[in-house]
């Protein structure tokens, strides 16, 4: 029963013009939030943090590493979940969303390689270290690739997206392995262990902007994930009646 | 299950390959040619060379297995071999098992068998053979099942072979790891049992789960 | 008559678009159906359909015996020879009837036998699938342009085939776009109408 309400639901969701206009309707007061949170969060970490004793104003692109690093494998949970759903009920929308979480995560994974290597150089005199968390993350990035390259492979969208979906939720029950399987390596391999937060804890005033720049991270993610998925849906169905009934004569 | 058709595709399969000859020899020639040209470029000290020895003829049965998966399922798939595996009297898990099976006796096997020789000429320790030999019998299943659901998923797709590698490479790093793993702990004089087993552990999961996914994947490259 | 496959309402979408509009089929022991439409009218599609390799978009299926299928492709392998062919589809299908060699005596293949299916011409590769049918007997046959690239004497094999087929309780659905079969009893037609592209609710 409950079920059944779920997936009409999701159906009804799922048809393409109701996603479109729902859609244009939430993804501006996402990128509002987003714009506001960071503004805070910003304000916080650049301003009311005060600098660390030892790395004194290098570190504060934490707020920037941490939020994306987080968001990196949170995006790939949202894609995971997404791909089941469009694997199950066959809903298209679902699976085009699923499929444009993809290059998302895979920027966001980037970012978080590449602030890790800014910050390593000054901390670590390096700028790749072989530590657990990056070799996961580099690792991600790999799997966000070939999600997006299989997909591209398709001339049919369609088939592509199922494909893909499949390799996604493969992506899940190996994700956790690799990662502990990496972690496993690197304390074996002792000589390169390095931690990022060492013995010490965070100072508490660290939290706020943290917590600002991670709600902002997540809503920009929301938002980028609906115009793409906005975007995507229209050129798929250029020659649909509804985007010519939206539209207006020929789209 | 209908026994007589996994054995009569696996005969078909072995035959095809022993037609082709050199082609099925390919993953040997290639397991030498890195034990020839990787000392060759770091030099032939023993001490470098027995350090590396695991990881090099691990990287070489993989990258041996990936050789062949571009001719998994593509041949099957243009000739219409493939199609005729859904008509619904025939198994088809068990054809995906019997499929991965013989790539795994073109792969794999060769691999394994001649790895002894391979450890003799990185001077791998004595005491390690056995444990890398172990660990490539539990670990190139996986590979041949990892790969073969890659080679699955490409498979409507007009530019595999490079997409395979991209999709290959990731998946197996937890082989990877726990493989050499346990022959360097060996080597070390430390108990291998903590890696081989979960590398076992490795070959279940993927045993379970990866030919259901590979028969989704080709249910819908048929389509 | 006992009905072998019976499809209700069956259509297949590619990228979201209906190929054909909905039929309606029934295979009966003895009965045989000719598929017609113009070139990209899904005929293909429709015979792929019944034999379980795409699973339909809509409408309801029902096969209620073994199934075999003979496409464009004919699912030989190349540097195997003939005999070995139909001994591999002998043992696959898992009903073998008769023997590889009276197969190909039956088809007209008489002495082809150890050659490699690749250096055969079309029309004897075409005349190799139908041996293959011969080999491991299935109740439905379901042929796609089993008449293609055959000459008039490969035409009248083919029809021969398939009145020694339904006469022994089976039945058939084909493709054709050249020749219609002559038949014992008459095959019934079955005309595949290209979907017109629709507007989504």
């Amino acid at each position: 029963m409950i079920w059944k309400t779920l997936k009409v639901g999701f159906h009804r969701l799922g048809s393409p013009p109701t996603f479109y206009r729902i859609s244009a309707l939430i993804s501006p007061w996402l990128w509002a939030g987003f714009a506001l949170c960071t503004a805070i969060g910003l304000y916080y970490a650049l301003y009311v943090v005060p600098p660390d004793y030892q790395q004194s104003d290098s570190y504060r692109i934490l707020f920037i590493h941490v939020p994306s690093a987080w968001q990196a494998m949170a995006g790939y949970l949202v894609m995971a979940i997404l791909a089941a759903i469009a694997l199950v009920w066959r809903i298209r929308t679902t699976e085009i969303m699923a499929m444009m979480c993809a290059p998302i995560g895979a920027a966001f994974t980037v970012i978080c390689l590449l602030t890790g290597s800014l910050w390593g150089r000054p901390m670590w005199g390096t700028w790749w270290a072989w530590d657990a968390r990056l070799t996961s993350m580099l690792v991600l990035l790999f799997i966000y690739l070939g999600i997006m390259g299989l997909y591209a492979a398709f001339e049919d969208r369609r088939k592509g997206a199922r494909v893909a979906c499949i390799l996604v939720l493969v992506g899940v029950v190996n994700i956790p392995i690799i990662h502990f399987s990496v972690e496993w390596w690197t304390t074996l391999h002792q000589g390169s262990t390095i931690r990022f937060f060492g013995e010490s804890t965070m100072h508490p005033s660290m939290m706020p902007p943290l917590v600002w720049m991670t709600v902002a991270v997540k809503l920009m993610f929301g938002a980028v994930l609906l115009d793409r998925s906005r975007n995507e849906l229209l050129e798929q169905d250029r020659r649909k009646g509804w985007v010519r009934q939206a539209f207006g004569g020929d789209a | 299950m209908n026994l007589r058709a996994l054995a009569a595709l696996l005969m078909r399969d072995l035959r095809l390959a022993v037609r082709h000859g050199g082609e099925s020899l390919m993953p040997l020639f290639f397991l030498f040619a890195v034990l020839i040209l990787v000392p060759l470029g770091v030099g032939p000290g023993p001490n470098l060379l027995a350090a590396i020895a695991p990881g090099m003829i691990w990287v070489a049965a993989l990258l041996a297995s990936l050789l062949a998966l571009e001719n998994l399922f593509r041949p099957d798939h243009e000739d219409g071999s493939l199609e005729q595996w859904w008509l619904g009297h025939l198994p088809v898990t068990g054809l995906v098992m019997t499929r991965l099976f013989s790539h795994w006796l073109i792969t794999g096997l060769p691999v394994i068998l001649f790895a002894p020789l391979a450890a003799q000429m990185l001077y791998l320790p004595n005491q390690a053979l056995g444990v890398l030999v172990l660990s490539l019998l539990i670990g190139t299943p996986i590979l041949s099942l990892v790969g073969g659901l890659a080679a699955a998923l490409t498979l409507g797709t007009n530019r595999g072979s490079v997409l395979l590698s991209i999709l290959v490479f990731p998946l197996v790093v937890p082989v990877l790891i726990f493989a050499t793993g346990a022959v360097s702990a060996v080597a070390d004089g430390f108990s291998p049992r903590a890696h081989l087993g979960l590398l076992a552990a490795l070959l279940v999961l993927a045993l379970t789960l990866v030919p259901l996914a590979v028969t989704a994947a080709l249910r819908l490259n048929i389509e | 008559m006992t009905s072998l496959l019976e499809a209700r309402g069956v259509s297949f979408r590619r990228q979201g678009e209906r190929i054909f509009t909905p039929l309606d089929i029934t295979l009966e022991t003895g009965s045989a159906v000719v598929v017609l439409g113009p070139n990209g009218c899904g005929k293909t599609t429709l015979l792929r359909l019944l034999a379980g390799i795409l699973q339909a978009s809509e409408g309801q299926l029902a096969r209620h015996a073994p199934t075999a299928f003979l496409g464009h492709a004919s699912a030989l392998k190349g540097e195997l020879n003939c005999r070995e062919n139909l001994d591999f589809l002998r043992r696959f299908h898992g009903c073998p009837g008769i023997s590889s060699s009276r197969a190909l005596a039956r088809t007209g293949l008489t002495g082809l036998g150890l050659r490699p299916a690749r250096t055969l011409s079309a029309g004897q590769k075409r005349r190799l699938g139908l041996a293959g049918l011969l080999v491991s007997p299935r109740p439905i046959w379901l042929l796609d342009e089993p008449y293609a690239s055959l000459d008039d004497a490969g035409g009248e094999l083919v029809d021969e085939l398939l009145d020694n087929h339904l006469a022994q309780g089976g039945c058939a659905a084909l493709s054709t776009h050249q020749r219609m079969p002559v038949l014992a009893t008459p095959a019934q037609a079955l005309r595949v109408e290209p979907a017109a592209a629709e507007e989504p609710a």
